[in-house]
């Protein structure tokens, strides 16, 4: 028995296609800048997106270069700006868009059954729209960035703002019509093209992920264009929306911002779980536990999060009812949070588990994840946070969820795909190291912080007391881990492309729909439109067989 | 000029049912994004209106009611055309759904005209903050903010209505000409009615808010 599941599965039937796949089908550039292919537009978003990456990176890397010693390396006001186009580019310009426009592009008609996702024009739109924000970020950055922090508080993006705070905000309100784009597509299409026989409940989890987190950016990302409208209005125009010399109130900011950006967390995590249930059952060769319990979670977690928000401003003068509302709120999300986490272990239990490079991101998702929920809790407790508001305790604590357990999840997507996106297999050991690579450097990096949150270091400051230094260096070393970590897997799934083994439309022995049609998949997905028979992650570990939702069974 | 041509549905959907289905689908998901757009400008509005109630009701004497309520008119019977105009097409009467989407635009038009004057005289009784503002004495400083949302709210609603003009004169320019609109398919003409109607709804709550506070 040898290693790794896909030297395990058979080998590739060599019968070719009838069909050119999408990435040969047509070679012009114009055939890619004009294409209408979800697939083609997924690896569009795929580019931009790690181009953002790497420059939100390049901030963070000057931010933890900055902080490995008390006396720091940048002035104070590049720091601030620094950190705020980390967080600015992070947030909008990789984390949101990342699973969704990638692999929700990718996989959303593919999984369903569909020739193309609904809207096609509306698909290749939503990508020339979230470029120009990038172009507009950009500009933003080059000319010397903005130093509000990525939450553009008033009065200090309105009266006090130095900077182009105005080219920032309109960069995230042109961006927010990609998010909708992108999402009202998603919608319509998982309401309106599911292929016959695929009903609601035998949706894999991705899919309802996608929907649930869909449905989460229309409602929310509408809100924030307003506010940003506003903002722009008030900071361009010179009128007082917030503006309390003019009668504005500058709270009011802060709730419309977090009525968005609360659910922009879940944005952000939602899909991100969509991946960890396609995963984890594929390589623990076991149906998932509680299939139609992680439906209802997604949703509940979806709904929920629009009630919280107001967990951010516990120390901005809310008064103390409202604080304990919301933080009694803030609890309930913890409920069908701690449901899928459950359901991911028990998805183990008596397994026939491989540790292949999906299933260690996958593993380590869940990992992070169930740190950062937990000191989720901690910072919900009003007490607790009253303490540790406004510092590194905070930091760590979204970066369990927002990198650690998001961006695991994505580098897991990226292999689990992989051979499906591009016909061929990445090398595994390099995988498993680079897997393995992140989670050591993601704890190193951001454990430390949580610590010195406790401690009392406060966020955003360019320098601290001189006994702080050992958590800080622990800190910045554990980045420089964790940017290895993170281009290695640019490295080898690069060489992957032109050397790598072909791998055959199943090499993973997976159920779903994908993995039925060639790989790479041919331009309009299937051959003939696929009938669907079975729910999902029908694996039998026993006799390690599974039967795809076609119905077809493969023994071991 | 054709009446009507052989439709055949795009690659990714089964049947033009399925297409037309869609499309409306993707309208109405369109509108629950724009009803929170709308939705957080008049909640804002009226969180403001509550914290300076005297402030928003004396500077709401300002706004020229007629052109409100002859505005409301107008956009109610544009919303009626319009669906004259869909019924039209869907019993295949094509001379009388052109007749109705030709009054339906000239509404619209009519509308973003009144409007246009409406702001004319606004600038005129000095109104726009920033521009040409004048604050009258003893009041506060509030009453500049019930104009910010009046110029915001008026102008995001205009901007929708243009738009709105805009795709009724392209299903008659372009896809009816072409012959593409048919008691078989008018999907697009739907979705286009579905965009009409909620541009009205939209003023049916602007045009309380701004020329109906305290004028009981």
């Amino acid at each position: 028995m040898s290693s790794t599941t896909a030297e395990r599965a058979a080998a590739p039937d060599t019968a070719p296609p009838s069909e050119p796949s999408y990435l040969t089908a047509e070679n012009t550039v114009a055939s890619w800048l004009l294409t209408k292919d979800h697939k083609r537009i997924a690896l569009l978003f795929f580019v931009s997106i790690t181009f953002f990456f790497f420059v939100g990176g390049a901030a963070a890397t000057l931010m933890r270069l900055n902080l490995a010693t008390p006396e720091g390396l940048l002035q104070p006001s590049v720091y601030n700006r620094m950190f705020t186009m980390h967080g600015i580019i992070m947030v909008w310009f990789f984390l949101i868009p990342s699973i969704p426009t990638t692999f929700g592009n990718f996989f959303v008609p593919l999984m369903i059954g569909a020739r193309d996702l609904a809207f096609p024009r509306v698909n290749l739109g939503s990508w020339y729209v979230f470029n120009l924000s990038g172009a507009v970020v950009l500009y933003s950055l080059i000319m010397g960035g903005a130093d509000t922090g990525w939450t553009f508080y008033t009065p200090l993006s309105t009266s006090y703002a130095n900077g182009y705070v105005f080219a920032a905000a309109m960069a995230v309100f042109i961006n927010g019509f990609s998010t909708i784009m992108t999402s009202l597509n998603f919608i319509v299409t998982i309401h309106r093209m599911r292929a016959p026989g695929m009903t609601w409940m035998r949706l894999p989890l991705f899919i309802w992920a996608t929907y649930a987190v869909s449905v989460v950016m229309l409602t929310a990302t509408p809100v924030l264009a307003m506010d940003t409208f506003l903002l722009a209005v008030e900071r361009f125009i010179g009128v007082g929306v917030f503006d309390p010399n003019l009668g504005g109130d500058p709270i009011l900011w802060q709730h419309m911002f977090w009525f968005y950006s609360h659910p922009a967390v879940y944005i952000m995590i939602l899909p991100a779980m969509g991946v960890a249930s396609e995963i984890i059952p594929c390589y623990a060769r076991r149906p998932i536990f509680g299939y139609a319990g992680m439906t209802v979670a997604l949703m509940a977690i979806a709904i929920l999060s629009f009630f919280v928000w107001a967990h951010h401003m516990f120390v901005a003068g809310i008064s103390i009812y409202a604080g304990v509302v919301f933080s009694l709120l803030t609890f309930f999300v913890a409920v069908p949070s701690a449901i899928k986490v459950f359901n991911w272990t028990v998805s183990l239990h008596k397994g026939r588990i491989s540790f292949d490079a999906p299933m260690l991101y996958a593993l380590g998702f869940v990992l992070l994840f169930t740190i950062g929920g937990i000191t989720g809790l901690m910072l919900a407790t009003l007490g607790v946070d009253v303490d540790v508001h406004d510092t590194y305790f905070v930091i760590a604590h979204f970066h369990y969820i927002m990198v650690g357990a998001t961006v695991s999840a994505f580098f897991g997507a990226l292999h689990y795909w992989w051979p499906k996106m591009t016909g061929r297999l990445y090398p595994e050991m390099w995988a498993r190291f680079a897997a393995i690579l992140t989670y050591v450097g993601f704890n190193l990096t951001f454990f430390p912080q949580f610590i010195l949150g406790y401690l009392g270091m406060p966020r955003r400051w360019y320098t601290y007391p001189a006994e702080w230094q050992s958590w800080n260096l622990l800190s910045s070393a554990g980045a420089s881990i964790l940017a290895v970590a993170y281009v290695l897997p640019l490295l080898y799934l690069g060489w992957s492309l032109f050397w790598g083994r072909k791998a055959g439309a199943n090499p993973w022995r997976a159920t779903g729909l994908e993995w039925s049609t060639p790989s790479p998949p041919p331009t309009h997905n299937f051959e003939r439109t696929p009938v669907v028979t079975a729910i999902p992650y029908c694996y039998d570990p026993e006799h390690d067989s599974f039967v795809t939702q076609e119905g077809a069974r493969y023994a071991g | 000029m054709p009446d009507s041509v052989a439709l055949r549905p795009e690659i990714q959907y089964a049947n033009l049912e399925q297409q037309g289905d869609t499309a409306q689908l993707g309208m109405w998901v369109f509108l629950v994004n724009e009803t929170l757009f709308f939705g957080a400008l008049i909640f804002i509005y009226f969180m403001y209106r509550m914290t300076y109630p005297h402030e928003f009701a004396e500077a709401a004497q300002d706004a020229v009611l007629w052109c409100g309520t002859v505005n409301l008119v107008l956009l109610l019977t544009s919303s009626l055309t319009m669906v004259l105009a869909i019924n039209s097409a869907a019993q295949g009467e094509r001379r009388q759904m052109i007749r109705w989407l030709i009054a339906t635009a000239a509404l619209g038009i009519a509308f973003l005209l009144v409007k246009g004057y409406e702001y004319h005289l606004d600038f005129q009784s000095k109104v726009v903050p920033v521009v040409n503002f004048e604050t009258k004495a003893g009041e506060g400083r509030a009453r500049q903010l019930f104009w910010v949302f009046y110029w915001v709210g008026t102008g995001l609603h205009a901007i929708h209505l243009i738009i709105g003009v805009g795709l009724v004169l392209y299903m008659l320019l372009w896809r009816i000409r072409q012959g593409k609109i048919t008691a078989v398919y008018y999907a697009p003409l739907e979705v286009v009615g579905i965009y009409w109607s909620f541009v009205d709804v939209v003023w049916l709550f602007l045009y309380p808010s701004i020329y109906l506070v305290g004028r009981s």
